[in-house]
């Protein structure tokens, strides 16, 4: 899962013109930059922010999936989803690898998630009540997710890009699987038809939320095209996405909360496509700046994961060091 | 009910509710490695518990599935061991839960693969591989609290002093036992305890934890379902879709 990726993200730089220039070629070149080569400082920053932003984006999005693992309704959907929130946690462990060939620890960035520094998709803002919010989640969010992730699969940054092409594999099995669950639904009984539909009233907005603020308020969006860390604008891919969903959500016989939506065959160049109702961007900044449903409880759970957990890193750190020095004193004492 | 229905059904149930207990953790585990590695351990429990369940409603001849089974019975039906169904406690307890059962496990699924019941023996050859893996991750994590710090020395005592009532029970024999060893069907797991009490104390060796391994345990009675006060909470949790919209695909 993603997150709306560069929300005060700090792209400036002070190098001089010539090396900008000539990195600028590189990037132009398509040429992928590599950990150990020389970058602006502003490119750097921004790739440790944004890679670390979706790095606690995952383990964060644990959160609300894994709150139905105990609950989930059959042993099949039980085992897929544990290997969907598993999957999860491992796309954290590979962009905090990512992260950390720029200079940053993992310990750092955790320390910042816990602080309330570093941000982390608003959507795991939003509680999972319902079973069908498993299958929302895997349709609607991952499906944005992958909307967002398939242009960063050509990022211009080696390991961000490399990481997303394993990323996007499984985000795609877990979007199928989420339609899957929304459709078995969707096929049920009346009262599991409802459980869909409600599901996706409180999901829709929140996911077209995802793609962040439009282009027109986006500060930060002009510098990371031209490095090419980005592809494609926060409106662009939006639109993509309406476009894609809304067949899908017919399919379904399930219906998108938005009164405003129509088809345009105007739109993209000719094409056609959705022209949809205004976003609330008043609940969009209420809830990145902290004022969601589940912003405290979410910061909670993973702080409190973390400091139960310290006297377990402590004893790992002391077996290894006792391990390291016994091993040291037999070598010593062999000589 | 049949002894050889009752006995597949009784590891279904201990693979399914252990695989529950360790699921718990995800996402809130000591450190990310973590958040993957119990997760991965909960699948493989859960991955044989349904070819457990499947394998027991053949035997049954009623029709009953995997879900039918593992979620559609009361609690006094559940025939899990009850050292599965505690509570996770902290991580010692989870790791060393974990350590003596998978230690035990290790040693049956051994024997298991030559059962005559050839269905019983694939999963074995299966869940043996698994199995494997869970006692060295969770045999590693007892060396490093109990050769760690003062405080997780001190844990894994505490864990220690919780769980040694509930290991005995993993080895009783009763009637249902004794008419799958006469069937060639499962192992006198009497016969299990001297290799398993070896295991268990080499690791305590390593750990530098001054116990014996723990066989005088007086908690039992999960093979009669008779459970702990903890078990209506694990089967409100496991149970509530299906019992809230009863009948339905999902």
């Amino acid at each position: 899962m993603y997150s709306q990726g560069l929300i005060g993200a700090d792209t400036s730089t002070e190098e001089s013109e010539e090396f900008l220039r000539a990195f600028q070629e590189r990037i132009d070149a398509e040429q992928k930059i590599e950990p150990n080569d020389v970058m602006p400082a502003g490119y750097r920053k921004t790739l440790i922010r944004q890679i670390g932003q979706h790095a606690h984006s995952e383990i964060v999005g644990m959160l609300p999936e894994g709150n139905w693992i105990t609950r989930a309704p059959t042993l099949k959907r039980k085992a897929a989803l544990l290997a969907k929130v598993q999957d999860e946690g491992g796309h954290g462990l590979y962009l905090y690898s990512a992260a950390e060939t720029l200079g940053v620890s993992r310990e750092q960035m955790t320390e910042e998630l816990h602080a309330g520094k570093a941000k982390y998709s608003s959507i795991f803002n939003y509680p999972t009540l319902t079973w069908a919010d498993i299958g929302t989640i895997g349709w609607l969010v991952d499906g944005a997710a992958i909307m967002n992730q398939i242009p960063l699969c050509r990022c211009s940054f080696g390991p961000y890009a490399r990481a997303m092409i394993r990323v996007c594999k499984e985000e795609s099995f877990h979007q199928r699987q989420g339609y899957e669950i929304v459709m078995t639904l969707a096929k049920g009984s009346p009262e599991q038809k409802a459980m869909a539909q409600e599901s996706l009233d409180r999901w829709w907005w929140p996911v077209l939320m995802m793609f962040g603020p439009h282009d027109s308020d986006s500060q930060h969006g002009d510098q990371s095209m031209r490095w090419k860390i980005k592809r494609f604008s926060n409106d662009e891919l939006r639109q993509k996405f309406v476009d894609a969903t809304i067949p899908q959500a017919e399919y379904l016989g399930l219906t998108v909360p938005d009164p405003d939506l129509k088809w345009n065959p105007e739109k993209n160049d000719g094409r056609g496509g959705y022209d949809f109702g205004a976003i609330d961007w008043d609940e969009f900044w209420r809830v990145v700046k902290g004022k969601g449903i589940m912003n405290r409880e979410r910061i909670r759970d993973r702080r409190k994961a973390w400091d139960d957990g310290e006297w377990v890193r402590e004893a790992a750190l002391a077996h290894a060091q006792k391990r390291a020095e016994r091993m040291a004193a037999e070598q010593q004492a062999a000589e | 009910m049949d002894a050889h229905f009752e006995y597949v059904l009784r590891l279904a149930d201990d693979q399914l509710v252990l695989g529950h207990r360790i699921s718990e953790w995800c996402g809130h585990a000591p450190m990310l490695e973590e958040d993957l590695a119990l997760p991965n351990i909960a699948l493989d429990l859960i991955g044989q518990a349904r070819m457990l369940y499947t394998h027991a409603g053949e035997i049954e001849g009623n029709g009953r599935n995997e879900d039918q089974l593992a979620y559609l019975r009361p609690e006094q039906e559940y025939r899990n061991l009850l050292i599965v169904e505690r509570e996770n406690g902290d991580f010692a307890h989870t790791m060393l839960r974990l350590f003596f059962y998978a230690s035990f496990m290790e040693l049956f699924w051994e024997k298991m693969l030559t059962s005559s019941d050839e269905v019983l023996a694939g999963i074995a050859a299966k869940a043996i591989k698994e199995v494997r893996y869970h006692v060295r991750h969770s045999a590693e994590w007892v060396i490093r609290m109990g050769d760690g710090t003062d405080e997780s020395a001190r844990r894994l005592e505490d864990a220690y002093d919780d769980l040694e009532a509930y290991c005995t029970e993993m080895f009783e024999m009763d009637d249902v036992a004794r008419d799958m060893v006469a069937a060639g069907i499962g192992p006198d797991t009497q016969a299990l305890v001297e290799s398993w009490k070896a295991k268990v104390e080499a690791i305590f060796r390593e750990a530098m934890l001054n116990r014996f391994a723990p066989v005088e345990g007086h908690r039992s009675g999960g093979r009669k379902g008779q459970h702990g006060e903890e078990m209506g909470f694990l089967l409100a949790d496991l149970q509530y879709m299906q019992r809230t919209y009863p009948g339905l695909n999902w």
